[in-house]
């Protein structure tokens, strides 16, 4: 009897799904679907904040005034996406602190590109134009992901984005007609981030398990490999306006297919940062589990505040 | 016009000082939404050293803009209090300073308002927006850590012995304060001691903290005597000008 | 007192004066004061607001979505509640 009502549930959800009708928090959907989507946004939460230590690595060192407002405007946008997210997997029934515990246990993963370390201004330049282009590409899909406080996170998300592609392509921008180190800086960064953000797309189709459920259930709604070519399309020439050369001699537009053909993708790097291999990846989870912990007699203290003035109130 | 400039440098650097030692916090707060409040504080306090700085070097009248003089001074050219230089500490030393900074600006940009100088006046009424509300936070901050946990209140009341000292140079007074003041662009510091006072005696009371016994005094910042940790504030804040100088970025 | 964690709270904004307070998402915080604040940093760095209501997430009732046919259908037949179920004669512009 059970086993009936189930597959009828299941059918019901996967209706809604196929007519494009969002789900809600309190409604019935499979527990691989929840399971699912809180690893997906958990993950994204994580990446968001985790994010932000990359470039905050640079704002007391901004250049100039506007720079370090942009920038430090733009971190902090970052926090608020992470926040978004976080939010959006409690209405799944996680808790908050629990999916943190799991990315400082290295339980849970952040998106791999963080583990690359900014070593000079340029990289300002680059993570706003490569990374946050990437995301965008990502993300943009997902505002109409079929889980609804998702979707809904996601809008808010893209809407502030858009910035910061922006800020990223002219820090690049500067640099590029500025003085021959300026441009040998923009390039260097440009090397260095390149394949690295074409690796935040994730393994090709082929290898990637989790994309065919996921198809199926409109939570994606591009494969990692078509998303990754909408990015070369529309990255590669964009480089090319302001001067820079992408490092990737196999690069060259096929007239035929309307697209750029790339070269092969490091898979071994991928995985190897994915496992905690990367150059950052100790220091970032260290320095965000160090804020947790040093933060806890503060996040007791204001608790315990609050219950001490909700007692004097109802004395 | 040189004690203008000197008064307006104070103000200005003041704001840019603690705005980027505020920034030192981004990423590392204790929980996302206060990293997310301290942030909205230092993007104010930037905000305002830009316009600050802005209008100190078209004083000047040397052609430099406000990028130069935040950049490219040397550390005992840089006028603001010894209390904004000083390090973050824990969560609680970055309240306590700034509630002991904020309690002072807020009298004192309502004040300022009333300047004769017409840009000083415009941008304390926009700046005392901002105070209000960074106010609010800090003494917030302050009473709950205060009357929180056994380890926040010792925490937190060790914050305020060690910031203590460096609060009587909020009202510092000299030559350049005074000449402004007769001059009707400065408020008189006598009134906004008084109101930073009060505040202080309302909030540290609510937070059950005591003001020290020890009631040594420091200045020195606003006439270039620095700490020592101004200087590695400046390393990094002067980073890019220095290694790469005259460019655009 | 080991590692408690703040409340969750539901945010609710209003958007610019004349329009309903609408919900924008959750964030943590002690208290409803500080609830406001931060509501007031996450939700609204780009004067995304005029008016913030904050409710401690624990405190909201919601209608159970599998009630959703007895709770709703009912009024779907009630066409009569509509202004289009009537007929006016020609030559009436404005009712
Ligand atoms: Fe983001
Ligand atoms: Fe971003």
């Amino acid at each position: 009897m059970k086993e009936v009502n189930i597959s009828e549930l299941e059918r019901r959800f996967q209706e809604k799904i196929d007519n494009d009708i969002r789900i809600e928090p309190k409604d019935w959907m499979p527990d691989e679907y929840r399971k699912t989507l809180i690893r997906q946004i958990s993950q994204h939460a994580h990446s968001e904040v985790v994010g932000m230590l990359p470039e905050g690595n640079w704002i007391t060192r901004a250049p100039n005034l506007r720079r370090k407002a942009v920038l430090l405007a733009k971190v902090q946008d970052e926090a608020g996406h992470g926040l978004y997210l976080y939010s959006a997997v409690e209405t799944l029934g996680a808790d908050r602190e629990q999916t943190i515990d799991d990315l400082h246990s290295g339980k849970a993963k952040y998106s791999s590109i963080f583990n690359y370390p900014t070593l000079t201004w340029a990289d300002m330049g680059a993570i706003g134009w490569l990374v946050d282009g990437a995301a965008i590409m990502n993300q943009v899909p997902l505002c109409r992901c079929s889980y609804g406080p998702y979707a809904r996170a996601m809008v808010r998300v893209c809407k502030e984005e858009s910035f910061h592609q922006r800020q990223g392509f002219e820090i690049m921008t500067t640099l590029a007609k500025g003085s021959p180190e300026q441009k040998a800086m923009a390039q260097d960064a440009l090397n260095r981030f390149w394949w690295p953000a074409l690796m935040m797309f994730g393994p090709n189709d082929a290898d990637s398990k989790h994309t065919q459920q996921s198809m199926d259930w409109r939570i994606k709604r591009h494969t990692n490999d078509e998303l990754r070519q909408m990015f070369v399309d529309a990255t590669v020439p964009q480089a090319e306006l302001i001067g820079l050369t992408v490092p990737d001699p196999d690069l060259k537009w096929n007239e035929e297919t309307g697209h750029y053909e790339f070269g092969a993708i490091n898979w071994d790097e991928f995985w190897e940062v994915v496992k905690g291999n990367g150059p950052c990846n100790k220091d970032r989870i260290d320095t965000r589990r160090k804020a947790k912990e040093e933060g806890l007699w503060v996040r007791e203290a204001a608790m315990a505040h609050a219950e001490k003035r909700a007692k004097r109130k109802s004395a | 016009m040189e004690h203008l400039f000197e008064y307006v440098l104070r103000i200005g650097d003041d704001s840019l000082i603690l705005g980027q030692r505020l920034a030192e916090w981004c990423g590392h707060g204790p929980i996302l939404e206060e990293d997310i409040a301290m942030t909205n504080i230092s993007l104010d306090l930037i905000g305002q050293a830009t316009t600050l700085l802005e209008y100190a070097a078209k004083i000047e009248g040397k052609g430099k803009n406000a990028d130069q003089l935040a950049f490219l001074r040397f550390d005992k050219d840089y006028r603001n209090l010894l209390l904004v230089e000083q390090p973050n500490g824990d969560f609680g030393m970055t309240m306590m300073r700034q509630f002991f900074f904020d309690a002072f600006r807020k009298p004192f940009f309502e004040a300022l308002q009333h300047s004769k100088d017409e840009q000083l006046s415009a941008i304390a009424e926009k700046s005392l927006k901002e105070t209000r509300y960074h106010l609010k936070h800090s003494s917030e901050w302050v009473i709950r850590l205060g009357d929180g946990t056994e380890e926040s209140h010792q925490r937190i009341q060790e914050s305020l012995d060690a910031l203590y000292r460096y609060t009587d140079e909020l009202f510092y007074s000299d030559e350049v304060q005074k000449a402004m003041e007769s001059a009707g662009i400065a408020p008189k510091m006598d009134d906004v001691r008084t109101e930073w006072n009060k505040t202080v005696d309302y909030v540290l009371n609510e937070a059950t903290l005591k003001i020290p016994d020890n009631q040594w005094k420091f200045e020195g910042g606003r006439r270039g005597m620095h700490s020592e940790h101004l200087g590695y504030i400046l390393a990094d804040m002067q980073y890019m000008q220095r290694a790469y100088p005259g460019l655009e970025w | 007192m080991a590692n408690r964690e703040w409340p969750l709270w539901e945010v609710f904004i209003r958007s610019k004066q004349g329009l309903n307070h609408k919900h924008v998402g959750s964030l943590r915080a002690a208290d409803a004061e500080m609830a406001i604040e931060n509501a007031r940093d996450v939700y609204t760095r780009r004067s995304e607001g005029v008016s913030i209501w904050v409710v401690e997430s624990k405190n909201l009732f919601a209608s159970d979505p599998s009630e959703a046919d007895a709770l709703f259908e009912p009024a779907d037949s009630k066409v009569y509640r509509h202004p289009t179920f009537y007929d006016v004669p020609d030559g009436i512009e404005h009712m």
